[in-house]
């Protein structure tokens, strides 16, 4: 499944960052923790892949995008529940992450929304996620899927 | 591109009817709830939808009076707010253990579309075997949310698909199907399950 070379925006992604390499500066110091993914039911319905992202460095990091050889369109995704309790999803704008702040993915808020499966999630496997930064930079993390069921990243 | 939204007003004329219905049974049962008034779900007595569960069976709001309910809305093609009710709800039943089985355990979906009788039968058999889920004709989904007060969009995706707004809370009546209260999207399990027990003791003072 190498279908993230076949990606336009990818491609787009990576001269751009390639052009930017030089000034790279920030993202090497992200570190991920605790990602984790549920299982899906076949490829048709998306997934959501959790995690904290953690700014060790001394200057802010942007995440801006997402790729995944799992999914042909991978998004940070907002989930919110208003005073009447009703739920929404919609796309994340940029997130930024202060110096030695963290920024949790975590069920109900924001997620890495998983669209356009290319193969079915199945419990006791993982994936790798790239996270992409307005430096240029990324850092990729193996996400272990879980139990259909999970509530966290220790179920 | 249809765009619903229900909300819980109808005509004044309805309204007023609702009002009048809804200041007999403060009466009756009480106040003690903390929503708002008019937000306030109807008795399961006053409902009125025809829909089929996961198992093709013909349901409605009759067929959950006389156990005690939780119900709740959703689509099997959420990936983040619905896996995480229909978990929670999984660990609260866990939690209830014997209890659960005197409940009724309803997941209505909000996209018929998608959610026919097999993708719920399929969807429903992940989680915990109590939960039942309900779909069917769009009009009788919107008569459903409209009962318990709740409401749904069609909202669509950048790639040509579609999301759902609905609401996330999760909705408990007694055994005589009257409405106790409601567990918010994602409350932690230590308020939850106390309000799940609160329905299922009210069954027990409806027996006596
Ligand atoms: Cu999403």
């Amino acid at each position: 499944m190498r279908t993230f070379i076949t990606s336009g925006a990818l491609t787009a992604l990576l001269s751009w960052a390639g052009a930017l390499t030089p000034a790279l500066a920030g993202s090497e110091d992200v570190v991920v923790e605790g990602a984790w993914s549920r299982a899906s039911i076949g490829m048709n319905r998306p997934g959501a892949a959790y995690m904290t992202i953690r700014n060790t460095g001394d200057t802010p990091v942007i995440l801006i995008g997402l790729v995944t050889p799992l999914a042909m369109m991978p998004e940070i995704h907002e989930s919110k529940t208003d005073a009447d309790g009703v739920s929404s999803m919609a796309p994340a704008d940029e997130i930024t992450i202060a110096p030695g702040e963290s920024m949790s993915l975590e069920p109900g808020g924001l997620h890495a929304m998983l669209m356009l499966l290319q193969t079915t999630m199945t419990e006791g496997e993982s994936y790798p996620l790239t996270l992409l930064f307005d430096d240029g930079g990324e850092v990729t993390v193996e996400v272990p899927i879980l139990g259909i069921a999970a509530r966290g990243p220790n179920d | 591109m249809r765009r619903r939204t229900i909300l819980g007003y109808g005509a004044a004329g309805a309204g007023a009817l609702v009002f009048a219905l809804f200041v007999g049974w403060w009466q009756v049962d009480g106040p003690g709830a903390p929503e708002p008034m008019g937000q306030r779900p109807l008795a399961l007595s006053a409902m009125d939808f025809s829909l089929t569960d996961h198992e093709g069976n013909e349901v409605g709001p009759e067929t959950l009076i006389g156990r005690p309910t939780m119900v709740f809305f959703g689509f099997t093609y959420c990936p983040d707010v619905c896996p995480t009710t229909l978990s929670d709800i999984s660990g609260w039943l866990d939690d209830l253990g014997d209890e659960a089985n005197e409940m009724s355990v309803v997941f209505i979906t909000v996209d018929p579309e998608r959610d026919t009788v097999d993708a719920m039968s399929e969807y429903a058999g992940y989680f915990h075997p109590a939960i039942r889920g309900w779909t069917g004709k769009d009009e009788e989904i919107a008569k459903a949310v409209r009962g318990f007060r709740g409401s749904f969009e069609r909202v669509p995706t950048e790639g040509g698909g579609y999301t759902m707004n609905h609401t996330a809370s999760v909705f408990l009546f007694d055994a005589a199907g009257r409405f106790v209260t409601m567990i918010d999207y994602h409350e932690p399990r230590e308020f939850a399950v106390p309000k799940i027990r609160r329905a299922l003791e009210e069954e027990t003072e409806g027996a006596t």
